[in-house]
């Protein structure tokens, strides 16, 4: 009998590992496990779909049958698992099937953090975390005119946009002073602000959301600054969880996410972790980039090379065309100080420790095509 | 001159403008990138890119 790997999550980790080791190894057994569809897609296109002119069905790249033949593999589509047994190597599914598996790999994402909101309209806030949700929000939005956004991270900023450019009148609201406020030092923040005010956006900065009441298809927010918004959908994108529910309840170690070493190996053995739902060394990074290189590595220990992850300096691109970003943020352990150029036409800021290495940086606009020079400057993050 | 879009991560390659940060000039057919060249953006393969028309 060929060895058995399962892969629970068919997102851009599941598949990437499902690609990749199906190179290394024509004959090993690959199922995979998923709640939803099990379609492949890329889900960084969900959030410029609109300019891009893509809907929810042009978004799905190829369907779990496809892929099933294309990557001789077993899909099953909405099957959840309820519990993994880790003594016996086995995954219980909520149908109560049991699947032995020599290897498990969890790619199973994150959630989208959902704020303790009062109100009889808090229910239908919406959140944006897959294709099945998108193309519910495609569907809320026809012929609707306003959206408010709660947050303004990477997530609310770039529907911000996208929806601005489709002609949308779009509500940002956070609680910080400026957007990206994770990932951009003030002069930077300030800059992607008044650019996508430029295009559109009204900011309501350094507030809550206090309300969200609902009365005949519009929901009215009330802030804790005493402003008021009317709006016909509520888009809700403050941040991501990781999803350990299941790991942890199984006794496998987790933190922030599923915790792993460099081999994406958990403290079970023969159970990997990728992807959002990963910790490794401490970095949860749910970006593509990084589950590109945990992919690769982890498809190689699989299939018996045993080979530790290395992420080079991974810049993430934020999706907003009223301003051009691309961000390489500092690890939280260093120390050093933002140095911020603004010239007009964009802003560079470039974050650099005491001895004036360069730790990371953050370019807007015109300064953009810079990245690769400053790229190659970057310490890797796990090297 | 034609344009492919990362199946992975929606990033564009348009022919017409290459990719000159990685040494990919302008007007470079598809055909004629390295196959060791991988996408700027997620660094997948070209194997996992997708003719498109924009």
């Amino acid at each position: 009998m060929p060895r058995t790997v399962v892969i629970v999550g068919t997102g851009l980790a599941g598949y990437a590992v499902a690609r990749e080791l199906r190179k290394l190894d024509d004959d090993v057994s690959i199922t995979m496990l998923t709640n939803d569809h099990g379609g492949f897609y890329s889900k960084p296109m969900l959030s410029n779909a609109l300019s891009t002119g893509k809907t929810p069905q042009s978004i799905l790249n190829s369907d779990a049958s496809q892929m099933s033949s294309q990557l001789k593999i077993a899909i099953r589509p909405h099957c959840p698992v309820a519990a993994i047994d880790v003594q016996r190597s086995r995954l219980v599914l909520q149908s109560g099937e049991e699947i032995t598996f020599d290897q498990l790999v969890l790619a199973l994402g994150a959630d989208q953090v959902r704020l303790p909101l009062v109100g009889d309209g808090v229910a239908k806030i919406v959140t944006v975390n897959d294709l099945d949700d998108y193309a519910k929000f495609r569907e809320s939005i026809a012929n609707k005119k306003r959206i408010a956004i709660i947050g303004a991270g990477l997530i609310g900023c770039e529907f911000a946009n996208d929806l601005v450019a489709a002609d949308y009148q779009v509500d940002v609201i956070d609680i910080g002073t400026q957007p990206l406020g994770r990932l951009l030092p003030p002069d930077a923040g300030a800059f992607l602000q008044r650019k996508l005010e430029t295009a559109g956006v009204n900011f309501h900065l350094n507030t809550s959301v206090e309300t969200v009441d609902n009365r005949d298809a519009r929901f009215y927010l009330k802030l804790t600054n005493g402003h008021s918004i009317e709006s016909d959908l509520v888009l809700s994108s403050v941040g991501l969880r990781s999803r350990t529910g299941l790991a942890s309840a199984a006794g496998i170690a987790v933190n922030r996410g599923i915790v792993v070493n460099r081999f994406m190996q958990t403290n079970s053995e023969n159970i990997f972790a990728l992807g959002d739902c990963a910790e490794v060394e401490g970095k949860v990074l749910p970006f593509v980039m990084p589950i590109t290189h945990a992919a690769r590595a982890l498809a190689a220990t699989l299939a018996g090379h045993a080979t530790p992850v290395l992420y080079p300096a991974m810049p993430v691109l934020v999706k907003t065309p009223a301003c051009p970003t691309v961000v390489s943020p500092p690890d939280f352990n260093v120390t050093g100080e933002w140095h911020t150029d603004n010239d007009g036409d964009g802003v560079k800021a470039l974050y650099r420790d005491g001895s004036g290495n360069l730790l990371g940086f953050a370019l807007l606009g015109a300064a953009t095509k810079e990245k690769m020079a400053l790229t190659a400057q970057l310490p890797p993050i796990l090297s | 001159m034609k344009k492919f879009q990362c199946k992975i991560c929606g990033f564009i390659y348009d022919e017409s403008t290459g990719d000159p940060e990685h040494g990919i000039q302008a007007g470079t057919r598809w055909d004629d990138i390295p196959e060791n060249w991988t996408c700027p953006e997620c660094g997948v393969s070209k194997a996992d890119f997708d003719m498109t028309e924009i």
